[in-house]
């Protein structure tokens, strides 16, 4: 098994204004499942296909947006080999006890130049996926809504993007798979620790500490359209899709929770080894990076972040 | 079900809005895009308008967006503004432009 040191995104915790119809958003919409609740009233979900005990937390505050994001690190030697890392960079960083968020190890808390709080851990306990290990089934039965497969990476907003790239790929040992550069300036960035397109995007924004959205796997395209169904029937706030990016090749649909946090579900993005090149989009093909169609750029969905 | 006009002073134009449907959702309705439209769930600050007369009920609304001082001078954000009697009102919000008018302008001067 080649995916060493940072593993994937383990959770990320999200601020919204009301707990209940929230949960209600992401579980019976959106298809994640509720393992959890603590003292504080944070609410603990996991999408279907993940072992661990949870991936999504919510919180309740007075204003949207993302708290922090976490990943999982294969074993603490490169756990304290990322702390020391980070030191270095300069990033302020401490130790969060275990126990702490319900059913996770310690946490290295750190903050980064684009003003987002990000943590890493090595232990949180096994929830399942609702299948045996030995002769498993395809799928759980009693899936709702959109049946969300996994939390898969979230795309941020904020100013110093050069010095939070730098942080990811020297600290963190990441890759840029894919970017937009605009002759020497770096406009967005998709980074990957993995096999995946991007485990986590930037995209240059004179804010700090800002969320475009969470995203969530699917399976398949007919999985977004019928996510593109529920989005109608339920309600929901549709912001563009289903339709197809330039930049990962994701088949995908945006819409908002109950807070105006945007999420996202696609399916199908592209791959990558490490030595896979980078993928460079161009200010001249931006409309097409992002909407590979339409190559209509949207001021909804470029601007309107939490 | 009641009906109201909502005015707005920027554009001299009304629409109509029923009282169950917040101010976004009348508007849009009705195919017009006086008032800028983003999450419509009260969090992104994009649709921000001072209700200059009438009466409405407020949901809940990112305090990012909106201080307490604010809300007490019927600052509000649309999407969570519903009426209780016609309405009139100037737009606050407006999209952030930045990234679109940098790359439109860098890819202007390019050409
Ligand atoms: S549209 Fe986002 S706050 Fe109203
Ligand atoms: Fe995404």
């Amino acid at each position: 098994m080649a995916i060493t040191g940072v593993m994937r995104p383990g959770h990320v915790m999200l601020n919204v204004l009301d707990i209940d119809e929230s949960v209600k958003h992401y579980c019976e919409h959106m298809g994640l499942i509720e393992t959890d609740r603590d003292d504080q009233g944070r609410v603990y979900l996991k999408c279907w296909d993940e072992h661990d005990w949870f991936s999504v937390v919510l919180q309740k505050n007075d204003s949207p947006g993302m708290d922090h994001m976490a990943f999982k690190v294969d074993n603490q030697a490169s756990l304290l080999r990322f702390e020391e890392n980070l030191k270095k960079f300069g990033c302020n960083v401490e130790r969060i006890a275990a126990g702490e968020l319900n059913h996770c190890g310690e946490r290295v808390r750190f903050d980064s130049p684009t003003g987002h709080t990000f943590e890493l851990y090595t232990e949180k306990e096994v929830y399942g996926n609702g299948l045996p290990t030995t002769n498993p089934a395809p799928w759980p039965e009693g899936l709702q809504g959109m049946q969300a497969v996994r939390f898969d990476h979230c795309l941020l907003y904020g100013d110093d993007l050069d010095g939070t790239v730098k942080l990811f790929v020297e600290a963190l040992e990441f890759d840029v798979a894919e970017q937009v550069v605009d002759g020497e300036l770096q406009i967005a960035a998709f980074l990957s620790c993995s096999h995946k397109a991007h485990d986590i995007a930037f995209i240059r924004n004179e804010e700090k500490n800002k969320i475009h959205h969470a995203s969530f796997l699917l399976n398949t395209w007919e999985n977004v359209l019928r996510a593109a169904d529920i989005i109608s029937m339920k309600d929901i706030p549709l912001d563009i899709g289903p339709t197809r990016h330039g930049l990962t090749r994701g088949q995908t649909i945006y819409f908002f929770d109950p807070s105006g946090n945007r999420n996202e579900v696609f399916c199908e993005d592209s791959y990558r080894y490490p030595d896979s090149p980078v993928l460079t989009w161009t200010p001249d093909h931006l409309g097409q990076a992002i909407f590979y169609h339409s190559r209509e750029l949207n001021d909804r969905f470029l601007n309107v972040v939490t | 079900m009641n009906k109201f006009n909502i005015f707005i002073n920027d554009s001299d134009e009304t629409f109509e809005c029923f009282e169950q449907e917040h101010l976004l959702k009348g508007m849009l309705r009705l195919g017009r895009k006086d008032i800028p439209v983003g999450c419509r769930n009260g969090g992104c600050g994009v649709c921000k308008v001072k209700i200059v007369s009438g009466q409405y009920q407020a949901g809940i609304m990112s305090r990012n967006h909106v201080s307490v001082e604010e809300q007490n001078e019927d600052i509000a954000l649309a999407c969570r503004v519903f009426p209780r009697s016609d309405i009139t009102l100037n737009v606050l919000g407006k999209m952030k432009n930045e990234f679109v008018r940098t790359h439109v302008a860098s890819q202007n001067t390019k050409s």
